[in-house]
């Protein structure tokens, strides 16, 4: 029996940030000097975990892990987990991470002098439905200080990562919120290309805010999407 | 062509990626106990030498008869033969770089068209602060006799394929160091 090709994945463009970006300086001793080898992708790549995995009763609600509310503006974020060919990507896990409200992380090594907040762990973890959307429940992240350069700060963002359907599709990626000020000075958000950053940002949506309780924001993700078989391209 | 969504920018898992990627289980991608089980673990280094304390690695194999339990693999979805068997695994570095899965050996893959079948091998992304995206490598065996004729491998520069390769360190134990730069900088690849 004579296997096909599998049908690849589309190849990046203009999207991803070099690892050699020198803004930032962590990538000094840690981003390759060796160009990637470009290699055929086989069965390896375009299968990958088609997890479900367990999730918690309240790891879609970040404000509802402990006993007591924590502090902060309490915020939806919703949207759609996409490919490029805009389909939905169903039944995928979606892992976000972030800072408490004034910016901290629970988290041992940072101890930059904001207060840790009781009630805030800052670990959320969802799998989309069949259209491809996710939600979660949490409080905006503040900005935090870092040592990158004198008076670095980050704009506010919440860490997402995501699996898609294979392992070429495999993502991790930063939300920010939008109009953020800190934008301009952030070598992080504007290590991505210049016309890509901008989809890193979250729109406020009035539609989905509820009413005295959460503000909303919406973010689309799109990953890769497949190379169109040869059959569709003569017909294009 | 059609129409194409833009693509989401990668961005860096930071330090604190623990706070969202760790799973008390991940580095088991079979039960412990499993027969056949093996242990692939090393360290993370940077290009001074230094071990990688925030860095991640995950990894995603065939099972011991070479299939996938996914629709994308042309033979069928199977449930795999090892109970248990999840195919992926993730491990957060240490204290000390070092990351660690508990596993089975993965069978070989079929040939596709006029490629030559690839020898047992698991794929590989490493995250870490300062990594704005993730860089993906290859876990193969040492002393597999299909290393030989692996495509993969033979499209990798002689000199350098060792960085891919496991070396067997105990009865079932493997061990595969991660350097993102210097002298013994892995191959990377660009799927
Ligand atoms: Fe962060």
């Amino acid at each position: 029996m004579t296997l096909a090709h599998p049908r690849p994945y589309r190849q990046p463009r203009d999207t991803h940030p070099p690892l050699d970006y020198t803004g930032y300086k962590s990538t000094g001793l840690r981003a390759p000097t060796q160009r990637p080898i470009l290699v055929p992708q086989r069965l390896t790549e375009v299968t990958g975990p088609l997890l479900v995995g367990a999730i918690g009763p309240n790891d879609h609600d970040l404000t509802r892990q402990h006993e007591g509310e924590p502090i902060g503006q309490r915020i939806t974020v919703s949207g759609r987990v996409l490919d490029s060919d805009g389909r939905p990507v169903p039944d995928t896990l979606v892992e976000v991470w972030q800072a408490n409200a004034a910016g901290r992380y629970a988290h041992k090594r940072d101890n930059w002098p904001a207060p840790l907040d009781p009630n805030f762990s800052g670990g959320g973890r969802v799998v989309t439905n069949s259209l491809g959307e996710y939600s979660f429940t949490t409080i905006k992240p503040g900005a935090y200080p870092w040592g990158n350069h004198h008076n670095a700060w980050r704009p506010a963002h919440i860490h997402f990562s995501l699996f898609g359907r294979a392992f070429t599709q495999r993502l991790v990626t930063q939300m920010y919120f939008p109009e953020d000020p800190l934008f301009a000075f952030d070598p992080i958000y504007r290590s991505a290309p210049e016309g890509a950053r901008e989809r890193m940002v979250s729109t406020f949506d009035m539609d989905t805010t509820r009413p005295e309780w959460a503000l909303s924001y919406r973010w689309d993700i799109v990953l890769r999407g497949r190379e169109q078989t040869p059959f569709e391209e003569t017909h294009e | 062509m059609s129409e194409q969504l833009p693509l989401t920018p990668s961005q860096t898992v930071g330090p604190y990626l623990r706070l969202g990627l760790d799973w008390p289980k991940g580095a088991d991608v079979v039960p412990p106990g499993t027969p056949g089980e093996i242990v692939i673990s090393g360290t993370v280094y940077d290009g001074a030498g230094v071990p990688i304390t925030d860095g991640l690695v995950e990894t995603w194999q065939a099972d011991p008869d070479g299939r996938f339990a996914h629709p994308d693999d042309p033979r069928g979805a199977v449930e795999p033969s090892v109970p248990g068997f999840l195919g992926f695994g993730r491990s957060c570095t240490d204290e000390t770089g070092r990351w660690s899965i508990r596993t089975v050996l993965p069978g070989a893959l079929p040939a596709l068209d006029d490629d030559a079948e690839e020898a047992p091998h698991l794929d590989v992304s490493v995250f870490a602060r300062g990594l704005l995206d993730r860089v993906v490598t290859r876990i193969y065996f040492a002393g597999q006799p299909g290393n030989d004729t692996d495509p993969l491998l033979a499209a990798v520069p002689a000199e350098r394929r060792a960085t891919l390769v496991a070396e067997k360190v105990g009865e079932a134990e493997y061990r595969f160091d991660i350097h993102l730069q210097g002298d013994r900088e892995t191959v990377f690849l660009q799927v």
